[in-house]
């Protein structure tokens, strides 16, 4: 630590924006998993008509979920750790991990994979509307913090 | 049709032989806790130093495996069984391989006795067996073997077969535990991204089992003769279960890797790897 104190560092855009990505992905799907499997009963562990082979899809794809987790932080503290971490580049990247992951869930899980819709006994378009929609909301808010954060890797770097 | 398959283990027949069936769990955990701490002191004795939380990390493993053999969870419900593969196959050799064992038996032998411990460690067969991929086909391959095949309707008719299922569990389990993210050292251990990978791959396949069993709860396990209700249950704390255990294991390996990169930081920027984990 003594060494990288001295010399100024630049801050590393691209890895705060991964890291921040990963965390936005497991988060949403933490959300997902706590909130509408288990607090609001929504979704189901187990659809009758789920083809085996979205079950094992779906099997890889949460503990893929659960590494993002913990990459995602203890990368995310190596950063820190480095002095490397660009802040706002990592926020606008866990945004758009969070609408990454939704929309990724309502298109592929529910959808192409068959493996449970948002709610049962309801008519689910409005649902699945409103499911899609928050995730481009969230892609959108995610892009802007993007934009927005252009400069933070470059006025570090140039004042070294 | 939950007592259609009568289990040849646990259910108490009287006092004595509830009395008797916890001697196995609470000599299993004394032995293993025992000998643990004998080396520890053994090891303070002479002057060297040994962590507090390696020590008390495979004592909770050693619990670990005294619960999962313990007559409660051994009771030969579909639910207890499920309990114990969890507790066996992956609580307790997480905290085991924790407490970093192979590191303190070598510490620990006699120095003429380390030779042959070493060669052994650093034969071509040990490494081959205990590759991340091999122990991870050994855990959860030994479980759709389980439960897709006649072998769970003979372990309950066979106390033999029982036990050996049993240790296949712990031994395989530590095996997975130790090739991710042991803290002994293990030459040729393959690198982050792989083990990560095989450790993405062995839990998607561990949760696939799970739905599997889930989805045909009637006629699973094969020769079971549970209600289906029971398998359900069993179905999901294997699935939620396995996701924790997953969670654990992937923090002990990060948690490894942010203490080394640590510590090659403190030696100078040059020394770190500029790299996150490979992911």
């Amino acid at each position: 630590m003594t060494g990288t104190a001295t010399q100024p560092v630049a801050a590393d855009r691209r890895r705060s924006v991964l890291a921040g990505t990963m965390l936005g992905v497991a988060i949403m799907a933490a959300v997902d998993e706590i909130v509408f499997h288990q607090l609001l009963s929504w979704h189901h562990f187990y659809d009758r008509s789920t083809p085996d082979i979205s079950l094992l899809s779906d099997g890889l794809l949460q503990t893929a979920y659960l590494a993002l987790l913990v990459a995602g932080f203890f990368w995310s503290a190596d950063l820190h750790r480095r002095g490397t971490l660009a802040p706002r580049s990592a926020r606008g990247g866990f945004v758009l991990g969070l609408g990454a992951f939704q929309l990724f869930d309502g298109i592929v899980d529910h959808k192409l994979l068959d493996l449970h819709e948002v709610r049962y006994g309801v008519d689910v378009l409005p649902y699945d509307l409103a499911w899609n929609g928050a995730a481009l909301v969230f892609l959108l808010v995610g892009g802007l913090l993007l934009r927005r954060s252009r400069d933070e890797g470059r006025t570090r770097a140039v004042r070294r | 049709m939950a007592g259609a398959a009568v289990p040849a283990h646990g259910g108490s027949h009287g006092t004595g032989s509830a009395a008797a069936a916890w001697l196995l769990p609470v000599l299993v955990a004394v032995v293993l806790g025992a000998w643990y701490l004998t080396a520890v002191f053994r090891l303070r004795g002479s002057g060297r130093t040994w962590s507090g939380g390696r020590t008390a990390s495979f004592l909770l493993g050693a619990v670990l495996v005294g619960a999962a053999l313990s007559p409660p969870v051994d009771a030969g419900t579909v639910g207890g069984h499920m309990a114990q593969h969890l507790l066996l196959g992956m609580f307790a050799p997480i905290a085991l391989v924790l407490g970093a064992p192979v590191t303190l038996l070598l510490a620990d032998l006699p120095v003429a006795a380390r030779r042959p411990v070493a060669v052994l460690l650093r034969s071509r067969v040990l490494h081959a067996l205990s590759h991340v991929t091999t122990a991870a086909v050994l855990s959860v391959g030994g479980l759709y073997l389980l439960y897709l095949t006649p072998l769970y309707a003979l372990s309950v008719r066979s106390d033999v077969v029982h036990h050996v299922l049993q240790l296949h569990f712990l031994l395989t389990g530590c095996l997975f535990a130790w090739a991710v993210a042991g803290p002994d050292p293990a030459p040729r251990r393959p690198g982050m991204a792989v083990r990560l990978a095989v450790v993405v791959v062995a839990g998607g396949f561990h949760a696939f089992l799970a739905k599997l069993l889930f989805s045909r709860a009637p006629v699973l396990p094969v020769g079971g003769g549970h209600d289906a209700a029971e398998v359900e249950a069993a179905a999901q704390l294997m699935y939620y279960g396995g996701h924790v255990a997953d969670l654990l294991l992937l923090v002990a390996l990060f948690a490894a890797w942010y203490r080394r990169t640590g510590r090659a930081l403190a030696r100078g920027p040059a020394a770190a790897p500029r790299n996150a984990p490979a992911v």
